[in-house]
């Protein structure tokens, strides 16, 4: 059976990983590299890269170390942010990037989906998707970080992407990101009902229980999370620990 | 030296970076003399059995790799072109390991394409020496190696395969070694010591 996966996932501006904090093994948490090194060692099963720069000289730089990922880290890992174009998501396969994660390009452009997906394979194509559940009990998707409301409904639009040739579907609720207050598993679970492509689970988690729950009654087949890792609450190692503990059935 | 098989069949960059890694001095070629002087052959990629065993021909490297009588690995889909036949476009391949490779059959429990990390066992062969059965790989793909008499180790998705072939100096694994962290360096490394 494929074991639930743990993604760490790694925010990069400028060529600089961001949010990392004291890790006392580490000379230098900024650098990418080694931060992804740190983490594959851990146990990471995986890793996310997210550019958040906001200028071409910094979208230049993360090119070059997405180069560098590649080059250093035995792991597969995910690039995304910032992905418009076949151009893109071709530069960053030469670059050496496993997969690319596509997200408000997609919904603005539904068919690069299919174009990245048949020049690359799916196993290339993450889509992410941040949707917010409205006051009518809908959910919906957003785009540029939440900002934006689309009417594109989440189901229909995942549906949607795993048939355009998505590999992989990221979802984030917009509703619990940042508030720590565990993931929305119900909806988690009519996810996995509705596609037969992996699930990739995002933002809200608190605790270990959280993420076991999304796992195992939200039925995702990842958990992806940033600040749990970044602030040293928890190690990868000892969450997969946890969750072996918890009869989650993970690679440790 | 070691040559990379480059047939347009995929980036080559994981399994470059994989050989740089343990220092390894290789090439990437698709020229026949350079890969039958090699000392090892690598033959990876990633896509579609029947357009790499097209690549192949288009090369004229069919003969020439089957010829070879030095280790050779196939990664994935380079694994997949060693075998009888594939239902990937219903194509004739290489016919060195005696396997069929066939489709996996999606369900509400089994999700194709088989992605992540999965336990491999039934370890027969050096090329995983020094690890233990039950270790951890990384998988990527929709169609898969029935057991044989080449099977050196299996793997389960539904339905149990060959995650590792070996006929003679021909191995091939239908996991990604050099993306399965240490345990992947390991394989490659005992590739390499072969």
């Amino acid at each position: 059976m494929v074991a639930k996966r743990i993604i760490p996932c790694l925010d990069v501006k400028e060529g600089r990983t961001v949010k990392g904090v004291n890790f006392v093994d580490l000379r230098d948490v900024g650098d990418a590299v080694e931060l992804g090194q740190y983490y594959a060692r851990a146990g990471a099963d995986e890793l996310v890269y997210l550019d958040i720069s906001a200028t071409r000289e910094g979208r230049n730089t993360f090119t070059k170390l997405v180069e560098r990922i590649a080059d250093g880290i035995n792991i597969p890992f995910t690039v995304g942010g910032g992905i418009s174009s076949l151009e893109d998501a071709a530069r960053l396969l030469d670059a050496g990037a496993d997969k690319i994660s596509i997200n408000s390009a997609a919904i603005a452009n539904p068919s690069l989906i299919d174009a990245i997906a048949s020049r690359y394979g799916s196993q290339f194509v993450v889509v992410a998707i941040d949707a917010r559940c409205g006051e009518d009990g809908i959910w919906r998707a957003t785009t540029h970080g939440g900002s934006r409301p689309t009417d594109k409904e989440l189901f229909a639009w995942a549906r949607e992407a795993e048939q355009r040739g998505a590999g992989e579907i990221l979802f984030t609720s917009m509703n619990h990101d940042g508030t720590r207050s565990g993931y929305p598993c119900e909806t988690f679970a009519r996810l996995a009902d509705v596609l037969s492509i992996p699930i990739i689970a995002s933002g809200g988690a608190g605790s270990v229980e959280d993420i076991a729950r999304v796992l195992r009654e939200g039925r995702a087949d990842a958990a992806l999370a940033a600040s749990i890792f970044h602030f040293g609450e928890i190690t990868v190692g000892d969450l997969k620990q946890e969750l072996k503990r918890l009869n989650i059935d993970v690679r440790c | 030296m070691i040559a990379i098989v480059d047939y347009k069949m995929g980036n080559l960059r994981s399994v470059e970076n994989a050989l740089k890694r343990l220092g390894a001095e290789f090439c990437v070629t698709s020229e026949e003399e350079v890969i039958r002087a090699a000392d090892r052959v690598l033959l990876p990629g990633v896509g579609n059995a029947a357009e790499a065993m097209e690549n192949l021909r288009k090369a004229n490297l069919v003969e020439v790799i089957r010829s070879l009588r030095r280790p050779v690995l196939g990664i994935c889909v380079g694994m997949q072109v060693m075998c009888r036949h594939s239902e990937e476009g219903d194509v004739e391949c290489l016919n060195i390991f005696d396997a069929r490779v066939r489709r996996f059959s999606p369900s509400a429990e089994l999700k194709v394409p088989h992605m992540g990390w999965n336990r491999i066992g039934n370890l027969e062969s050096k090329l995983f020496r020094g690890l233990d059965g039950g270790s951890y790989v990384y998988f990527v793909h929709s169609y898969y190696p029935e057991l044989c008499p080449d099977t050196i180790a299996t793997s389960q998705h539904g339905v149990m395969f060959s995650a590792a072939l070996k006929y003679e100096n021909f191995y091939g694994t239908q996991f990604h070694p050099e993306k399965s962290g240490d345990v992947g360096e390991r394989i490659i490394e005992n590739f390499l010591k072969l």
